[in-house]
């Protein structure tokens, strides 16, 4: 039964979907749109489930010291603090000017602002990694950077002949690339829902 | 001066003679014809589309016609209320509403409605005849995907057969993927280190068919794990796949025998917001050290920073989404990546189940099945055989 009425649940609104997705009923589309509610109201509810799980991993590592265990002092304290000036009776917190949304704009969004920014400098050491001409197909992949990126440099009279190269790549050789990678995910994509729910595949249920 | 008299009498009765010789035309624009209405096809039952013939003056005669008013009533004779307008030279317009009774904008299904087309000039406007009554109602079947339902069918087919022929037992052949074979030796290396693994699952949720395919490969990696007694780490992005990873390696701890290993602390949440998720992720993986990092789910614009700082860490690297845009930043920084539907079949050709090989040979019959139809649409386009280009066209 533990695993029998998952199974049931799973294949029923799965085959659901996919019939749905051919008949533009009024009634299917409410159905539709009615499971998609269940998804936010469900995560709704575990975020509650995420809250406590969080609370408890750091509370385990301050108990047990681990290493770096003043980080989760730090987690829980922002945490909590946060919660009780969001949720302070009489105060609405998201609101300009309130406590939650200063802490919000003046410190959550400039260190979310700083991490985002560090990708500039990993692409660059990424960049190094892939571009080094080690092989022939190293050296086209090098090659071919190079094109793309002087397509947006101005190059004298070279320019006509690199804009035209650059075209060319973008729309040949890597979009043929990308199509062949999309056929290849639909393909995959459909053959794990179809896995699933005839019930092939059932590892995410606990069954191996 | 008598004689001026006349000549200016003259001047205007002539004037006014010329003028009457031709008729005087209305300023108003000729009315649209053939007025149909007819119920919206492949659609929820809650929309009518009108078509017309444009009127005479709408781009030529006295090309006065600026734009069609659609007016609609539930009588003949009834008040017209006006529906939408579409600018001159368009003939079709869809009367789409709501299909909730509280909103404003609500159409009603099964119910007679009329039409009528006014053309408009700058201050004029004149009108069609009413159209025959129309109703809308929904339809059972969408016509314009039928191409999706015979892929479908057909790809169902494949896998159906290929799944019964690996149950009888033939062997069926599948080219090794490097980042699967690496799978094994990871979980030995951290094994061999002491140090654990840390698995993430991306930042989809639990609904994404990336994570449901990360999901089936965490169970397996989890019940490796279990056997060698390795910890692994799951920090989430959201709550929900949370919870379906805890149970997912609790089932796998107990079918490697080994529920007592199990943390349920090791699979916990980070935070829903993503370079929060990052600088976590990052956090534990600088003070951690973990010998080896997965990567397989859906990933973003995070890719990068997360397996830039698990190859500083020094770990031992394997990657998988089906996000084109973070293929190259996942095999410029990790050791091996699983490309698009390499992702799917990880589960298949770890568990090496017949059953789900058969899928996988389902998928190259797929693509033989796509790179034929690639092929001759090819040669259609080149030769003008439309009949065969329309065959694939799907409309959503």
């Amino acid at each position: 039964m533990r695993k029998t009425l998952p199974f049931a649940l799973v294949t029923g609104v799965g085959f659901f979907m996919l019939v749905q997705y051919f008949i533009p009923r009024e009634e299917f589309e409410i159905v539709y749109e009615w499971s998609l509610d269940w998804i936010i109201v469900i995560g709704c509810f575990a975020m509650l489930l995420g809250l406590w799980s969080l609370t408890m991993a750091s509370v385990h590592k301050v108990q047990r010291k681990t290493p770096g265990w003043g980080y989760s002092i730090i987690t829980l304290a922002g945490l909590f603090f946060m919660l009780f000036v969001g949720l302070y009776p009489g105060q609405a917190s998201l609101v300009r000017g309130s406590i939650f949304m200063l802490l919000f704009e003046y410190i959550y969004i400039p260190i979310q602002a700083t991490m985002f920014s560090l990708l500039a400098f990993y692409i660059a050491s990424a960049a190094y990694r892939a571009f080094r001409a080690r092989t022939v197909l190293a050296t086209i992949l090098l090659l071919s950077a190079v094109i793309i990126m002087l397509r947006l440099i101005p190059l004298g009279p070279l320019s006509a002949i690199n804009q035209w190269l650059a075209n060319f790549i973008l729309t040949v050789p890597n979009m043929a690339a990308k199509r062949a990678f999309w056929i290849g995910v639909g393909l995959g994509a459909t053959a794990t829902a179809l896995k699933i729910m005839l019930g092939i595949e059932r590892t995410y249920m606990g069954r191996d | 001066m008598k004689k001026i008299k006349s000549i200016l009498f003259s001047f205007f009765l002539l004037l006014f003679l010329f003028n009457l010789s031709f008729p005087q035309e209305s300023s108003d624009p000729r009315p649209p014809t053939e007025i149909k209405a007819f119920d919206t096809p492949n659609d929820n039952g809650h929309a009518i589309t009108v078509i017309w013939k444009l009127s005479a003056d709408d781009g030529k005669v006295k090309n006065n016609v600026v734009a069609y008013e659609i007016l609609r009533s539930d009588s003949p004779e009834g008040e017209f209320e006006i529906r939408g307008m579409v600018p001159v030279g368009e003939n079709l317009f869809e009367d789409k509403g709501a299909k909730e009774k509280k909103d404003k904008n609500y159409f009603p299904s099964h119910k007679n409605f009329y039409y009528k087309v006014r053309a408009k000039a700058d201050k004029t406007f004149s009108e069609s005849e009413v159209s025959k009554p129309a109703f809308a109602y929904g339809q059972w079947y969408h016509t314009g995907k039928t191409t999706v339902l015979a892929g479908v069918i057909v790809f169902s087919v494949f896998a159906l057969a290929f799944i019964n022929l690996a149950k009888k037992g033939k062997e069926l052949y599948i080219r090794p993927l490097a980042g699967i074979e690496a799978v094994d030796e990871a979980i030995g290396r951290a094994t061999e280190m002491g140090k654990p693994i840390l698995y993430i699952l991306g930042l989809g949720s639990a609904e994404m068919i990336a994570t449901i395919a990360s999901f089936t490969i965490l169970s397996r990696v989890a019940k490796k794990t279990a056997e060698y007694q390795t910890p692994i780490l799951v920090p989430c992005y959201d709550a929900v796949v949370m919870a379906v990873a805890q149970e997912t390696v609790r089932a796998a701890y107990l079918e490697a025998g080994r529920p007592d290993f199990y943390k349920e602390e090791n699979i916990f949440f980070v935070t829903s917001m993503q370079f929060a998720y990052v600088a976590g992720v990052n956090g534990i993986m600088l003070r951690e050290k973990p010998a080896t990092n997965f990567y397989l789910g859906k990933f973003y614009a995070e890719s990068l920073i997360l397996a830039e700082t698990g190859s500083v860490a020094g770990s031992i690297q394997i990657s998988g989404t089906d996000e084109i845009a973070q293929i190259p930043f996942f095999i410029a920084a990790t050791d091996y990546t699983l490309i698009g539907e390499e992702l799917y079949a990880a589960s298949a050709y770890l568990g090496k189940e017949p059953v789900l090989l058969g899928t996988l040979k389902a998928q190259d019959w797929g693509k033989a099945v796509v790179i034929i139809s690639l092929i001759l649409g090819a040669l259609a386009a080149s030769f003008g055989f439309q009949f065969f280009l329309n065959l694939f066209r799907v409309q959503l």
